[in-house]
């Protein structure tokens, strides 16, 4: 009963992490509909970058972390300004093949200023932890800060695509973008905050998730990245709430999965239930089914 | 008598694959060939025919197809096996039947998985489309990842997620494929070019061909003029699979050893890049994109470190070029001033 908890700390601390990332990949796909492929390797670079700050600069954690979420924003908007934006008529394909060509690009940029060797990422916020049950559950500080930053990242977004100008200007952009744009609502701007805050979104991702998983690589968001388009998928892409609650069950599901039915199927486990949903909800759990018009 | 347009095209494409072929091969003879080179042939063989199956996915059914590779994953894990039991059970010694023997079987077990997974996948659309290819990809190379088998006597044994298996090893969970003989030859690798060329040219102009590019524009005119979508579009999606589990078996058996790591979504994605490279639905297009893609990473070797680099950057610019909307209006002029006189040389010749 113990472990079970423990695990399901873990599963929704690591859940978390895959919301965040999912957030950012879910606001970029309901307004640009493009799956952002380099989505992932954006998480990367903000990890790095923390890392960085940390290691050479010695800043503090948390001044690392508006480093890495700066660096990961100015990233994003110049990503959609030279690759994205020229391709806004064209196929859907062309801007997949190119998001995986920036994926690429960016894997293999960090390679060479970083190298392949993994770097051991440092624990940030080390707080203690609490102990229940006589010392046999443990809630590391870092779960509690991982969930808690979710919960609130959460709050912000739905606030701010409800409330703001901004974001309402971005749910308008992503209901219909010729009409927007006759509204008098700047379309290219919107798209480029949308990508700035999913960014930085993906820079705390990177620092939350490197710091409770240490090993550091160019390849290090690729996986976590698949995971939270899978979690967004799951969720209703699109929907903020869905993302949220995608990302989370993700992560439980894969931790309880690799914990209680085998270590090498917790992927495999993932990624199946996600087909058995989308087979009785094909738009996901939290996704308005499209109206197919003749 | 008079051949149709299609066959007679039909036959130039075949013609081109056997002359590249001969030269290969007398390249080859001559050793006018780079060692390294030499060693590309198979896979570029086996990437041709991935693209090629793969251009009957996305570009005649239209559908985005991300899990490719879990398909030559099947190929190739079968394919190792049968043919380490057609040499331990019945004492086959001719290579090529053997090798041949065991494409047959890959394709037809990768042929098993494409009807399993078509059946769930195809209800969806788009974007969910994809990503649920993508899953089953992932969720094959994970459960091969689990299995071990081996060959006792005559024997084959299977063991889920437990290295326990008696007699030789075949296949060695994590590790992949082991002491695999390497029967894969050139020869056999072109005959699957022309055999996949065979299987989709003829089914892109028969009668199923057209019904499955009619549900590709227009799902719901296509329905109304009585066409069973799900049908073709299963066909489609099986023959990409089966010709991908053959191409998957001649690669599995190029090497003494495959894991199933090599097959990961990386791989689908190199193929995907492939066919959008070489253009959508242009089954030529793939075949030189494939083959010079293969090639211009060991062309590239001098630049070693920066070569993913240059890849990544060409890639997106490449992107960026033919969506641009100048240098689109520059090829159409280029080709609208060819036209007028190849029309000419058309209306002189039937006069």
């Amino acid at each position: 009963m113990v472990s079970f908890l423990r695990f399901l700390i873990n599963g929704i601390s690591l859940g978390s992490v895959y919301a965040i990332i999912a957030l950012g990949y879910t606001m970029v796909y309901g307004i640009a509909k493009m799956l952002n492929f380099a989505h992932g390797d954006i998480i990367m670079v903000g990890a790095y970058i923390a890392f960085c700050a940390m290691a050479y600069l010695s800043l503090p954690p948390m001044l690392a972390l508006l480093c890495a979420m700066a660096v990961c924003t100015v990233l994003g908007i110049v990503i959609e300004g030279l690759a994205y934006r020229p391709l806004r008529q064209a196929t859907k394909l062309a801007v997949l093949i190119t998001a995986i060509g920036v994926s690429y690009l960016l894997q293999n940029t960090a390679l060479l200023i970083w190298s392949s060797n993994p770097k051991v990422f440092p624990t940030l916020f080390d707080l203690g932890s609490i102990r229940l049950f006589d010392g046999n559950l443990v809630i590391t500080s870092q779960s509690i800060i991982t969930i808690a930053a979710n919960i609130v990242i959460m709050l912000a977004l739905t606030l701010f695509t409800g409330r703001t100008k901004m974001g309402k200007a971005m749910r308008a952009v992503s209901e219909d973008k010729g009409a927007a744009e006759l509204m008098g609502i700047n379309v290219n701007r919107t798209i480029s905050v949308t990508f700035a805050i999913g960014s930085a979104l993906a820079a705390i991702a990177g620092v939350l998730l490197c710091s409770t998983y240490p090993t550091l690589q160019p390849t290090t968001g690729a996986m976590p990245g698949i995971k939270a388009f899978t979690a967004a998928v799951f969720g209703g892409i699109g929907s903020i709430p869905g993302a949220m609650i995608g990302g989370l069950l993700l992560g439980v599901i894969e931790i309880l999965g690799k914990a209680y039915i085998s270590t090498e199927l917790g992927d495999a486990i993932v990624f199946a239930v996600l087909i058995i949903v989308l087979l009785f909800k094909p738009a996901g759990l939290l996704g308005k089914p499209m109206r197919e018009k003749v | 008598m008079k051949l149709k347009k299609s066959t007679i095209n039909n036959i130039i494409s075949y013609g081109i694959v056997i002359v590249a072929f001969i030269i290969c091969q007398s390249m080859i003879a001559s050793g006018s060939m780079t060692r390294s080179l030499k060693g590309q042939m198979i896979p570029i063989c086996v990437y041709i025919v991935m693209a090629v199956s793969l251009n009957l996915v996305v570009g005649i059914s239209g559908e985005l197809s991300l899990g490719h590779a879990g398909f030559m994953c099947v190929g190739a894990f079968s394919g190792a096996i049968v043919s380490s039991w057609l040499l331990a059970a019945l004492n086959m010694e001719n290579e090529i039947l053997r090798l041949v023997l065991s494409m047959l079987a890959g394709g037809v077990l990768a042929g098993i998985a494409g009807v399993l997974i078509g059946i769930p996948v195809l209800r969806l659309r788009g974007d969910y489309l994809a990503i649920v290819t993508l899953a089953f990809g992932e969720i094959i190379r994970n459960v091969l990842n689990c299995l071990y088998f081996s060959l006792d006597g005559k024997r084959l044994c299977v063991a889920f997620n437990s290295p326990n298996v008696p007699g030789t090893v075949v296949v060695n969970g994590p590790a992949g494929t082991a002491g695999i003989q390497k029967i894969a030859s050139f020869p056999v690798g072109f005959a699957l070019i022309l055999f996949t060329l065979f299987v989709v040219m003829n089914l892109i102009n028969s009668r199923s061909g057209r019904a499955i590019m009619a549900t590709r524009d227009n799902r719901i005119a296509a329905e109304a003029m009585g066409i069973n979508v799900t049908k073709y579009k299963m066909m489609a999606f099986v023959t990409s699979a089966v010709l991908a589990g053959m191409a998957g078996a001649l690669y599995g058996l190029n090497f003494s050893t495959v894991a199933a790591s090599k097959f990961k979504f990386d791989t689908s994605i190199l193929v995907l890049v492939f066919v959008v490279l070489g253009g959508i639905g242009n089954i030529w297009g793939s075949i030189i994109a494939a083959a010079l893609l293969t090639v211009l990473p060991e062309l590239l070797r001098a630049f070693s470190d920066y070569r993913m680099l240059a890849y990544a950057i060409v890639l997106i610019l490449v992107m960026l070029a033919t969506n641009n909307p100048f240098i689109r209006s520059l090829f159409d002029r280029l080709i609208h001033r060819r036209k007028p006189a190849a029309q000419a040389q058309r209306g002189g010749a039937s006069e």
